[in-house]
Order: C-alpha cells, then sequence, then structure tokens
C-alpha cells in the first residue's frame, strides 16, 4: 500500500501523515478531530484519492442509528407486498437494506469508509459500533447471515467535539487533533488553492485574517475554509490591494466580511471595535 | 519496551492501557514510520492521545521520559554507546545480520565511526546523541542500527524533531476547556426518562405487524413518540455577586433549554423566599409566589438551583434576612420546602468548589439540599445528572 504523503490540493502535515499512515497499515480508525474548517471531512477524500480506493461516505445526523450502518429490515414494504401477494414475500432478503457498513465490507475493492460528525448521533451511538469496527463483520439476524469484511476497509471517522467518545470506542482508534495551521501551513494551503496568486494579497490578507482570529471575545474564529473563500471573493471582486494595505484602524471590519465572520455579534464586536478607534483618535 | 513510558503517561492522568501498548508494539514492528525520533513522536501521540485536551501533557510526558535517558547517556556518549550497543545488538540480531554487519568491517572499526559521527553530531547540534541513547533501550534503536549504515549518525533533522515536542503548542488546549453548551448539553443528556406521551404520530411496527396477522386485513397501529420525558424546575440566581457568572450559566441555561422538552425555569437573588420571576425586567411586578410553584409542579419534577450561594449567613437563617424585602419567613424554611416537595433536588454552585468551606452560607445551603451540593464545571454537572437520575421522583 502506497504511503499517504498528502496530495496536489491537500497539504498534510508530518503528524497527520504518520497518523493516516499507521491507521492505513494496521487497518485501525482514524478519529480526526478540530476547529470546524479546518479540513477533517477532505481529509477522507484525500485518502481515498491518495491510495486510489472508493470513498463511502457515512454521514451521521442526530437521528442516526448504529443499525442503519448496518442494514435496516424494510417490514413495512414486505406487509404491503404480503397484503398484495407478491411473490418476493417469501424471501426475506428482498426487504434487506445494505448500510453503509456493509457496502463497505463487501466493496469489491478496498474502500475508505468515512464515518462523518460521529459526536452528531446520540451518546449510545460509538457504543453501538463497537464490536462491528473491531471485529469488521456483523450478524443479520433475519437471514443467519454474517457479513465479515475480506480485508479491513480504511475507516476514518470525524467529531466535531465530543467529550463523551466512550473510552473503549477511543482504544481502537488512531486520534489526531488537525491543529489549526500556522502561517507556514497555511500559505502552502493558500498555493495550493490559488496557484499564481499576488503574493502581496495573500501576505496581507493572512494578516488581517490572523488578526481577526486574535480578536478577544470572538463566537466563532474563521478557520482555514473561511480564509480560502474570503481569498476566492477577493478575487472575484477584484478588490484593489491598497484597500488591504492602508487599513484604516477606523474601519476596523475587514472588506467582504462576511465571508469571515458568520455571527451577528462578531460583526457588531468589530463595529464596537472600529467606533473606540475612531473615538480615540 | 517503554513500560516506563507508559508509567509516566498513566500517572500524568493519559489514560494508556495495554491495548495502546500492543498496538505501538504493532505499529514499529510494521514499520509505520521512518525511523526518526520526530515520527516515533507522531506516531506514539496518535496512539495514546485521545483527547487533544491532553497533548500538552502528553509532549511534556514524552520530553521528560525521553530526555531522563538522554541525560543518562547524553553527558558523556564515548563512554556508552560501544558494549551497550553492542549487547543490543547481539540479543536483536540474527546471526546472519551479524555476519552482515562484520561484512562492513570489524565491529570495532564500525564502533570508531559509529562514536565519531556522535562525536561531530554533538558538536554540530545537541539533537544528535540524544537520539542514540532513546533509541538505545528500544526496539526502535535496535532498528536504527542496521547493517544498511549507522543510520544513527542521521541528518540534520533531529534537532528541528526535538523541538516538535518541545514547542508545546497544544499548550492553550490544555485545561482551558470551557463548559460549551455542546458539552453541557452533553452532560445534561444523562439525565433521560425515556416514555411515550402525547399524539401518537408514529408507526408501531410490531404492533401493527401483530394486528395485520391476527385480523388478517393491514391493520395501521400507530403510537406516541419515545421522547425525554424528564421534567426539570430550574431555579437561577441573579444579580449582585452572580454577575461574574453570567456567561457560564446563560450556556447552561440554553443547553437546558433545547435538552428538555419540560422546563420551567424560575429567578431568584440570593436565597429562595416566598416569591419568584420569569422576567428580569419586570421582577417586582410580576411574580410567581412560590407556594403557587410547589402546588403545581408534581413530585416528580427535578429541581436544579444555580447559584454562588455566597451570602450572609442571615439571609438563609433569619425571617427578614433578606436584603431586597422583608421577608416573613426565613430562606432556610423556603428551601427546605422545595427539598421536601421535591427529593431530586441539586444545587449547582459556579464558584470553585475548593471556595466554598471558606463561605459560611454555602456549607449552610449545601446542607439545605441534602449535601447535593455540585461545582457548575463538566464533572460537577454530571455527577448532579447522576444524582438526579437516582432519585426515583
Amino acid at each position: 500500500m502506497q504511503r499517504f504523503e498528502g496530495t496536489s490540493n491537500y497539504v498534510a502535515t508530518d503528524d497527520l501523515k504518520v497518523a493516516v499512515n499507521a491507521a492505513v497499515l494496521l487497518r485501525r480508525p482514524l478519529l480526526v478531530k478540530g476547529e470546524p474548517g479546518t479540513g477533517k471531512t477532505v481529509l477522507a477524500h484525500e485518502i481515498a484519492k491518495a491510495v486510489n480506493a472508493p470513498l463511502i461516505e457515512w454521514n451521521i445526523k442526530s437521528t442516526t442509528k448504529a443499525q442503519q450502518g448496518l442494514y435496516e429490515y424494510d417490514a413495512v414494504a414486505r406487509l404491503r407486498d404480503g397484503q398484495l401477494g407478491d411473490e418476493r414475500v417469501h424471501d426475506i432478503s428482498n426487504y434487506i437494506k445494505k448500510g453503509k457498513l456493509w457496502e463497505a465490507f463487501t466493496s469489491p475493492q478496498l474502500p475508505v469508509l468515512l464515518i462523518d460528525e460521529i459526536d452528531k448521533a446520540d451518546i449510545e451511538f460509538p457504543n453501538d459500533l463497537l464490536q462491528e469496527l473491531d471485529r469488521m463483520s456483523f450478524d443479520v439476524y433475519e437471514t443467519k447471515e454474517r457479513i465479515a469484511a475480506q480485508e479491513r476497509p480504511i475507516v476514518v471517522i470525524t467529531s466535531n467535539n465530543e467529550k463523551e467518545l466512550p473510552d473503549a470506542f477511543l482504544r481502537r482508534c488512531f486520534f489526531h487533533y488537525i491543529k489549526f495551521p500556522d502561517r507556514e501551513t497555511m500559505q502552502a494551503i493558500i498555493d495550493v488553492h490559488f496557484p499564481g496568486i499576488q503574493k502581496t494579497l495573500v501576505s496581507k490578507a493572512m494578516e488581517i485574517f490572523y488578526e481577526v482570529r486574535e480578536v478577544p471575545g470572538l463566537k466563532k474564529k474563521p478557520s482555514t475554509s473561511e480564509l480560502l473563500d474570503w481569498l476566492k471573493l477577493l478575487l472575484n471582486e477584484d478588490m484593489p490591494l491598497d484597500v488591504l494595505q492602508n487599513r484604516d484602524p477606523a474601519k476596523a471590519i475587514p472588506p467582504l466580511h462576511g465571508a469571515l465572520l458568520k455571527n451577528e455579534q462578531d460583526v457588531m464586536l468589530f463595529e464596537r471595535l472600529a467606533f473606540m478607534a475612531r473615538r480615540q483618535s | 519496551m517503554f513500560f516506563n513510558f507508559i508509567d509516566e503517561l498513566r500517572s500524568a492522568g493519559i489514560q494508556a492501557s495495554f491495548k495502546e501498548h500492543l498496538v505501538l508494539l504493532e505499529a514499529l514492528d510494521k514499520d509505520v514510520i521512518e525511523q526518526t525520533p520526530e515520527q516515533f513522536y507522531y506516531l506514539s501521540r496518535a496512539i495514546f492521545v485521545k483527547d487533544e485536551g491532553l497533548l500538552d501533557k502528553f509532549d511534556q510526558v514524552f520530553n521528560k521520559v525521553f530526555k531522563g535517558i538522554l541525560t543518562d547517556y547524553g553527558q558523556n556518549p564515548v563512554d556508552i554507546p560501544e558494549e551497550w550497543l553492542k549487547a543490543v545488538a547481539e540479543k536483536f540480531l540474527t546471526p546472519e545480520e551479524m555476519e552482515a554487519i562484520k561484512s562492513l568491517g570489524s565491529w570495532e572499526e564500525i564502533m570508531e565511526t559509529l562514536k565519531k559521527r556522535l562525536e561531530e553530531q554533538q558538536k554540530r547540534h545537541q539533537g544528535g546523541n540524544k537520539w542514540v541513547g532513546t533509541g538505545g533501550t528500544s526496539p526502535y534503536g535496535n532498528a536504527g542500527y542496521n547493517p544498511e549504515g549507522v543510520r544513527i549518525g542521521g541528518e540534520s533533522k533531529h534537532k528541528r524533531a526535538l523541538k516538535v515536542w518541545e514547542k508545546r503548542e497544544f499548550q492553550n488546549l490544555d485545561n482551558t476547556r470551557e463548559l460549551g453548551t455542546r458539552n453541557i448539553k452533553v452532560a445534561l443528556r444523562r439525565l433521560r426518562r425515556f416514555a411515550r406521551e402525547g399524539n401518537p404520530d408514529e408507526l408501531d411496527l410490531e404492533g401493527t405487524i401483530e394486528g395485520t396477522a391476527k385480523q388478517g386485513w393491514l391493520d395501521i397501529r400507530m403510537r406516541a413518540e419515545r421522547k425525554n420525558a424528564v421534567k426539570v424546575l430550574l431555579f437561577l440566581d441573579v444579580g449582585g455577586s452572580m454577575d461574574p457568572f453570567i456567561k457560564l450559566v446563560e450556556e447552561l441555561f440554553s443547553a437546558a433549554t433545547t435538552e428538555f422538552k419540560n422546563l420551567e425555569f424560575f429567578y431568584f437573588h440570593n436565597c429562595l423566599y416566598e416569591g419568584v420571576w420569569k422576567d428580569n425586567k419586570r421582577r417586582w411586578s410580576e411574580r410567581t409566589n412560590t407556594w403557587d410553584i410547589l402546588h403545581k409542579y408534581g413530585h416528580d419534577y427535578k429541581v436544579i438551583f444555580v447559584g454562588d450561594a455566597a451570602m450572609s449567613p442571615y439571609e438563609i437563617t433569619h425571617p427578614g434576612g433578606s436584603v431586597e424585602h422583608f421577608n416573613e419567613e426565613a430562606g432556610s424554611v423556603w428551601l427546605q420546602r422545595v427539598a421536601h416537595v421535591y427529593p431530586a433536588t441539586v444545587w449547582m454552585n459556579p464558584v470553585p468548589e475548593k471556595q466554598w468551606g471558606y463561605s459560611q452560607s454555602t456549607k449552610v445551603i449545601k446542607e439545605m439540599v441534602g449535601g447535593n451540593m455540585f461545582p457548575l464545571t463538566l464533572d460537577g454537572l454530571d455527577g448532579a445528572m447522576r444524582e438526579l437520575t437516582r432519585k426515583k421522583h
């Protein structure tokens, strides 16, 4: 298996590479945490691309049950067919719907399974998947069939910030916390996304961006994805460089701030800061 | 291997178990990483740390454990490695491998070059020799010494590698985990009692199948959705000494309102008396009589007080003790009434637990609620919710 070294449009730090390679080689789930917008979900896509494997995505919602990842038995359809005298009704397997785990276990080619935002589900959810992820097999009670993975799939699990992931679950995972990128890494990320972008524009924008992040009391700090969006906007709007360069402290709000500040309280905060700066001068 | 490391991790509060240890050995065995200290650090971190709050602790432990070995061997690198590396090599290398090494020259010659490299390296930067000392005690060190060349001499990565954990980049993640609403909600979720109440709007599959089988035609049965039916009364202290905790209480309040469908909340000041209010702007004009609350909400309600419990003891124990008005009956009488009507009563105190002992009133109130006073932290909230669930009513 090829080692994961980041891809042409994903910048992976050394520690991330080690964690990914360890998880891929030992076939243990990789649990990825980090601030929203630091590329947790994208990571799974890139791993799939790097090892040339199909990606199976399982997006978790608050209503998702562990069982749905294995299979679902559509009793209502069977009941209906029973009423209508359909022949299919005699074979129960016609009414078993495969879940994402089943799909991953029986995939002809070794897949990458992404369990996205596991913390959104009920607190019991990870516990319910312990055995399945550990042994990579499960039983279908309706048909008395055992579904087992030929080869353990690569599993990537993302979590936003759930304290309560159970210990037993964590013991089975490799863990990586994507820390907010430093300027060097951020520069590399920008280079990957906007090749040929004006250096001065980027460095100015990054300065402003990190300044914004450091404002105390922000409800939601802008993250990598917001910076990328903002740069895209600045480029699209053809924002003249001097708007960024000659920033007047009385105008504390950066241009096109909608991409950076996602919360009206934060915008208010900036307006207040601008007001204070004006009063001082 | 690395038992010392595991012990240190555990004593630092990182729950490293045998399982993780085996994973680490397996990973080393399968050559998941290149043999650099940096990579070893990343690998062990991915294995042992499962919570970003512990990353900084891990960095410190890693530094401590591997630095300890470094000072032992690091002072005088010329003395130690020879016999010691030889012993290690004999222990781990197969005879064939030993032969392969010998073919490169005599053992002494190799050792001599190795020594030279180590010395050079020490002059160039301090990272190098440390790495040898570290590696020596591990299978990792054995891997470092192999026929392919005394990689121990290594390139210049070492110094940078050491810095990675010495930088302690995750310092600000440690111990700063605030009680975000998300975490509060998770803690509050402990307090659940599922019941089917309300409109039947969910298909009762089993009932339908059974009914259909009995009757011979499709007999759809519906039932009410399974919901958290726990009922909560929340009493919040406002004003005065509670001001520093506004944000914390705000978060608890917003989490509680989304988590509990049957939630009633009331405000009070310092201590509970005969009247409470629902709107702080109209606290004098629209008051609710505390008796009415006791009568209206059944015994099965769970009561959570949130307050700092810091006041003059007279405000609790004496009629007329309130700082705001003349109260006919002492606060303690009201607290006892509530605790009597609602067996499941807890008091959440935003003041750190260490400081409770300095306040007489805190002790008195703690006694009033049957000792069930908890600090307003995640652990405290967890404990409080367990206490509330434990009580039948």
